[in-house]
């Protein structure tokens, strides 16, 4: 099967910080000093095969390197090597046929400050080569999408920046591209916002269109991706569907007790408990249980401390995540 | 080649200028003006400057004009556009190779310090008659000599455009631009530096000092200009030249 996207062993090192176009400089990458230029390792071997008609996120903390494939795969950042393609087309050999098949949303909203709402629209539909009444009949329908009919005559540099947000979604949609990139689009939205957002992707989707998107956004990755890569200092560390990148995690619950003051063989009975695969002792009073169920272990673990003469205080019960995943793999939660 | 987007490119710079034509006006039209007033009507009319003066004062003024305004019209909006906001990006996300997306700016600066120099003509005549003698031999060579005019200005703001962040825009008018106007051959004719040798062969490097003797030659040719073929060769060369670095410069700018 032909991909929608497709990247092979792709690098990216950047010389100096990283430009506005790949979202700002990475924090925390693996810096090095080469001479008298410090080389950034922004990418480092990415190999991506994105379905068509799949909604596909690449899920990363801030700095990973999810910008800078997006940067790439748009045209927008040059490849230190490697090489990747939108459908058959070479995004660095055919730049204008891959750029006539994509629509882009910026991280940051990146509109034409001295047109309108409704003139972005209709200008970026002329870039594109669609007819006069093609056009207008587009922007009316995606304005009206997208709620900012009101606002169409009006300059955009004094949208607020959920209405930015919207109206570069709205943009990328207007040449109606076979493949659309949407870097973090819900940062900085309202909640309300952002369940219209999910509702117009999904909608989008089901016209066969692609979608790859960055974020994150747990949620927004578990509810709205039907395929999932998680990258981290350029590397993709693991790739699937929510649902089997969750299933992949040892024990996938984790509980997190609290105690009075317990013995240390309340540990050992802790871990001979069934379906528990790691018991970590936090703290004083608190221990940590991986485990492959939530709920039904409790009697159990109550039993066990009261046999010990130990009172259950508190309990926390998280079900298998992205998040525990992440942590799982790096070590480092995503939000750090 | 996809004409269809340069044309939609350059159907929304239009549609920005026709916006903002009022300051643009004013902008490109004002200084200039004070300037024929002051120089060409105070100066001459009170005795301090000789009546000729006026006529050989508006080629000068035609050229600034011009050249501020292929400058300013190319190099501001590219400098505002690469900024923190990036708005070029959906121009360079278009279906066109990106070096048409800087070709055509220069296409629209072009036109605009086209339209602004043929303009300051009747409008100086304006200020200046009686006594204003315009001789235009050759309108065709006249027109080159506009065009290649209107070329280095928009190619210079684009290479300008390109080079400069937004913190320098002013140094980028008091050191550059500045100077390239006062030792542009644009308010006293090359001849005038006879006196000084040194200077005299320093500004060659300037082509705002071609600007002004072209149009000098091609407007007011009873007043000492350079050889015409050499202006039109040196025009033609800066023109290449700056349009070559403000593409490189453009690409380095616009991909990561």
């Amino acid at each position: 099967m032909n991909s929608a996207i497709r990247t092979r062993e792709l690098r990216k090192v950047y010389n100096s910080p990283p430009p506005a176009a790949a979202g700002g400089a990475p924090a925390g990458m693996g810096k090095r000093s080469k001479g008298p230029k410090a080389e950034i390792k922004a990418l480092d071997g990415i190999d991506l095969d994105v379905a068509p008609g799949q909604i596909f996120g690449l899920l990363g903390p801030n700095g990973a390197g999810k910008s800078t494939t997006v940067g790439i795969l748009t045209t927008r950042v040059r490849p230190t090597s490697g090489s990747a393609w939108i459908g058959e087309y070479d995004v660095w050999r055919d730049q204008t046929a891959a750029k006539r098949r994509i629509g882009v949303v910026a991280q940051r909203p990146n509109l034409d400050f001295s047109l309108t709402a409704r003139e972005i629209l209709t200008f970026h539909g002329a870039y594109f080569g669609l007819s006069s009444q093609e056009r207008s009949e587009r922007a009316t329908t995606l304005l009206e999408r997208f709620k900012l009919t009101d606002r169409a005559d009006q300059l955009v540099r004094g949208f607020s920046g959920g209405m930015m947000q919207r109206m570069s979604i709205a943009r990328a949609m207007m040449h109606d591209p076979q493949v659309l990139f949407l870097d973090e689009p819900s940062v900085g939205l309202d909640p309300q916002t952002r369940l219209l957002l999910w509702e117009i992707i999904r909608e989008y989707n089901q016209k066969g269109r692609t979608i790859l998107l960055t974020t994150h956004n747990m949620e927004e990755a578990d509810t709205l991706c039907q395929q999932l890569a998680i990258i981290d200092h350029g590397k993709i560390i693991a790739q699937g569907t929510p649902e089997e990148l969750k299933a992949s995690i040892p024990g996938g619950y984790l509980l997190r007790l609290r105690f009075g003051r317990y013995p240390a063989e309340l540990l050992e009975r802790l871990g001979v408990l069934s379906g528990v695969t790691e018991v970590r002792a936090v703290g004083e009073n608190g221990v940590d249980v991986y485990a492959g169920r939530g709920g039904s272990l409790i009697p159990e673990i109550v039993n066990a401390a009261a046999a010990l003469g130990v009172e259950l205080s508190d309990v926390h019960i998280s079900e298998p995540s992205l998040e525990n995943l992440f942590l799982h793999h790096t070590g480092r939660s995503l939000r750090e | 080649m996809n004409w269809k987007a340069f044309f939609a490119l350059l159907g929304r710079d239009a549609h920005v200028a026709r916006r903002n034509v009022v300051p643009l006006i004013l902008q490109t039209f004002l200084q200039p003006l004070l300037f024929v007033f002051i120089f060409g009507r105070v100066m001459v009319g009170s005795g301090y400057m000789p009546a000729a003066y006026k006529s050989l004062l508006l080629p000068g003024i035609m050229a600034i004009s011009m050249v501020f305004t292929g400058v300013w019209a190319v190099a501001m909006p590219l400098i505002a556009e690469f900024q923190f906001t990036r708005e070029i990006e959906d121009r360079l996300l278009a279906p066109i190779d990106i070096s048409w997306v800087a070709i055509e700016k220069v296409v629209a600066g072009l036109i605009q310090a086209v339209v602004a120099g043929l303009l300051v003509i009747p409008l100086a005549w304006i200020i200046l008659r009686p006594g204003l003698e315009l001789h235009i031999a050759s309108p065709l060579l006249f027109f080159c000599v506009t065009l290649l005019v209107a070329g280095f200005s928009s190619c210079g703001g684009l290479a300008l455009g390109c080079s400069v962040n937004q913190q320098h825009i002013g140094l980028m008018f008091s050191m550059v631009m500045t100077p390239m106007i006062f030792f542009g051959c644009t308010y006293y004719p090359w001849s005038a530096l006879a006196k000084f040798p040194i200077l005299a062969k320093i500004v060659l490097i300037n082509p705002l000092v071609y600007a002004s003797e072209g149009l000098r030659a091609t407007l007011v040719p009873q007043f000492p200009h350079l050889w015409l073929p050499a202006v039109l060769v040196a025009l033609t060369v800066f023109d290449i030249l700056l349009l070559f670095v403000g593409l490189r410069q453009f690409r380095n700018k616009a991909v990561s």
